[in-house]
């Protein structure tokens, strides 16, 4: 029996002007489950990211989002697909001047008419279920990273979506914020029966709570599959990305001439020598 | 020496060229802002609260500015008519100034430091922090929830305050002119309203002020809208604002102001 797929990206191309940014990207994510897309900073994830949101559009290939071509669909359309999906930002992106509360019934206020009872409850109960009940009154300026992080989250679950996209949601946070962060998000994507896309470099927080990874390097996916074997990989770019060696096939230096012609001391040989 | 003016003329007509590409985007933006304006009159309470950050939170400069250029016009118009033994004028002489050109092009132009500013730097920053990408995702249009309640709010606001500055300058005019140097009350209101028309002056004005509050706010929330989203970027918007806002006040009041002259004939 096939897999149910949710989000199916085919042969996608993408690129600012004239610097391509995606070459030939093709993943699919099955619903229900938890896929990363991970890779260096640079290495165009978050771009394949907001392609798969339909804040980009692709100069070639295709990005159906349950069996829609996102891409193909007016802007009425984009916002009926949008209603059953949420993405959570780098840094939460919460409303400044509203406060932990009403950041969180904005979409409840915005999409539906229930009443304030009702709103409250569901708020409520979302904000219990990041922890932070209790911080509903305050404003996200008094927030820590982590609780603005996770008052994102309850404001991106808070209308039972399908897909849950992450972009770079451990960004930034210490490693008692990152845990909580990371287990919510397996939680939260288990208990809403949703499918969810990380996109993030944190290998050992990710590979411990994903079904799936994609690696991508220079605008291409260089390597796929459970969080067992990307471990076991034995390809040299994988493995120095899992392990952060400094230096491999992804080089530490930018390529550029030679030092020595830069500081003026190279031999006439190397073609960089000054006068 | 060649070089150097091919590049002068290259760099005048790269800003000519980009100029016209920014009138262009905001033609579009602008046609855009009004028709994802139907959120803002269903839900007239957005506009409301925008109303007080823009007009409200604005009356003090404006009401504390009307009265200090009021009571200049009272010393500089007796100072003048004095001479000529019309000192009694002096009531027609400050509300005329007023109501035709001070009130509304002060007003706008304190209006665009104030709000203009404001409105600019707080959608540049919730463009900066994703805000708007936010609101989108969740299939909110930025432009009918963010955008066009804080347009409403400043095509609402600015006439009145337009109003309150003629009023304080006005007022202003009374404190120097009648209380300060002794002008005879009677003779200073019975000349301002003989020689104040409703139609040519008092209506006039508060066109003008609406087509300046359409202008500012157009450009500010432009300027914040089209910001790039970095720290240099917003302030550089900002900067914009209150630049193009106060140029185009300007520009905007002489053609006005040769429209009206010419339908008064």
């Amino acid at each position: 029996m096939p897999e149910d797929i949710l989000v199916d990206v085919e042969s996608v191309n993408f690129s600012y002007g004239r610097r391509p940014i995606l070459k030939g990207i093709s993943m699919r994510v099955p619903r229900g489950k938890v896929v990363a897309i991970m890779g260096g900073s640079g290495c165009g994830k978050t771009t394949l990211l907001r392609l798969i949101g339909a804040q980009l559009r692709p100069s070639a290939g295709t990005v159906r989002v349950d069996g829609e071509d996102i891409h193909a669909l007016d802007p009425e359309g984009v916002y009926r697909l949008r209603r059953r999906m949420s993405m959570l930002f780098q840094f939460g992106a919460l409303f400044t001047d509203l406060t932990v509360f009403e950041n969180v019934a904005f979409p409840l206020r915005e999409h539906t008419q229930l009443p304030e009872r009702l709103v409250r409850d569901l708020v409520l109960l979302k904000l219990e279920a990041v922890g932070l009940r209790g911080a509903h009154q305050l404003m996200p300026a008094e927030l820590s990273g982590g609780m603005a992080r996770r008052v994102a989250l309850a404001r991106a679950v808070v209308l039972d979506p399908q897909l849950i996209l992450y972009d770079e949601p451990f960004a930034g946070l210490d490693a008692i914020a990152l845990s909580v962060v990371g287990r919510l998000t397996r939680k939260l994507n288990d208990a809403l029966g949703a499918t969810s896309i990380i996109v993030s470099h944190d290998v050992v927080e990710v590979l411990q709570i994903v079904d799936y990874v994609y690696f991508m390097s220079e605008g291409q996916i260089v390597a796929h599959g459970t969080p067992e074997e990307v471990k076991r990989s034995a390809d040299p770019q994988l493995r120095q990305f899992i392990h952060g060696e400094a230096d491999g096939p992804v080089p530490f230096h930018v390529p550029t001439r030679e030092y020595a012609a830069d500081l003026g001391l190279a031999t006439p040989s190397s073609g960089g020598a000054r006068a | 020496m060649l070089k150097s003016v091919r590049l002068q003329l290259g760099r005048l007509g790269h800003n000519f060229i980009d100029s016209i590409w920014r009138v262009g985007s905001m033609t579009r933006f602008f046609y855009l802002l009004l028709s994802e304006s139907g959120t803002s009159f269903k839900r007239f309470r957005l506009v409301m609260r925008e109303v007080y950050f823009v007009g409200v939170q604005s009356f003090v400069i404006i009401a504390v500015s009307g009265l200090f250029v009021g009571m200049v016009l009272g010393l500089q118009g007796y100072e003048t008519l004095q001479r000529y033994g019309a000192t009694e004028s002096i009531g027609m002489l400050v509300a005329l100034s007023l109501v035709r050109e001070l009130g509304p092009v002060v007003a706008a132009l304190l209006f665009a430091s104030r709000a203009g500013s404001a409105i600019t730097a707080e959608i540049g920053l919730m463009k900066a922090t994703e805000q708007l990408t936010a609101m989108d995702m969740m299939a909110v249009s930025p432009m009918a929830r963010v955008i066009a309640p804080r347009f409403w709010a400043g095509v609402i606001s600015m006439p009145l305050l337009a109003a309150i500055f003629s009023a304080m300058g006005v007022f202003g005019g009374y404190l120097v002119g009648v209380v300060l140097i002794g002008v005879d009350s009677g003779a200073f209101w019975s000349q301002m309203q003989a020689a104040v028309d409703v139609r040519y002056d008092v209506f006039n004005g508060v066109v003008k002020s609406f087509v300046f509050g359409i202008a500012v706010t157009v450009i500010a929330t432009f300027e914040g809208f089209d910001a790039p989203p970095t720290a240099e970027g917003v302030s550089g918007a900002t900067t914009r604002t209150v630049v193009s806002s106060a140029l185009t006040i300007l520009a905007l009041d002489l053609v006005l102001t040769a429209f009206m002259l010419r339908a008064s004939d």
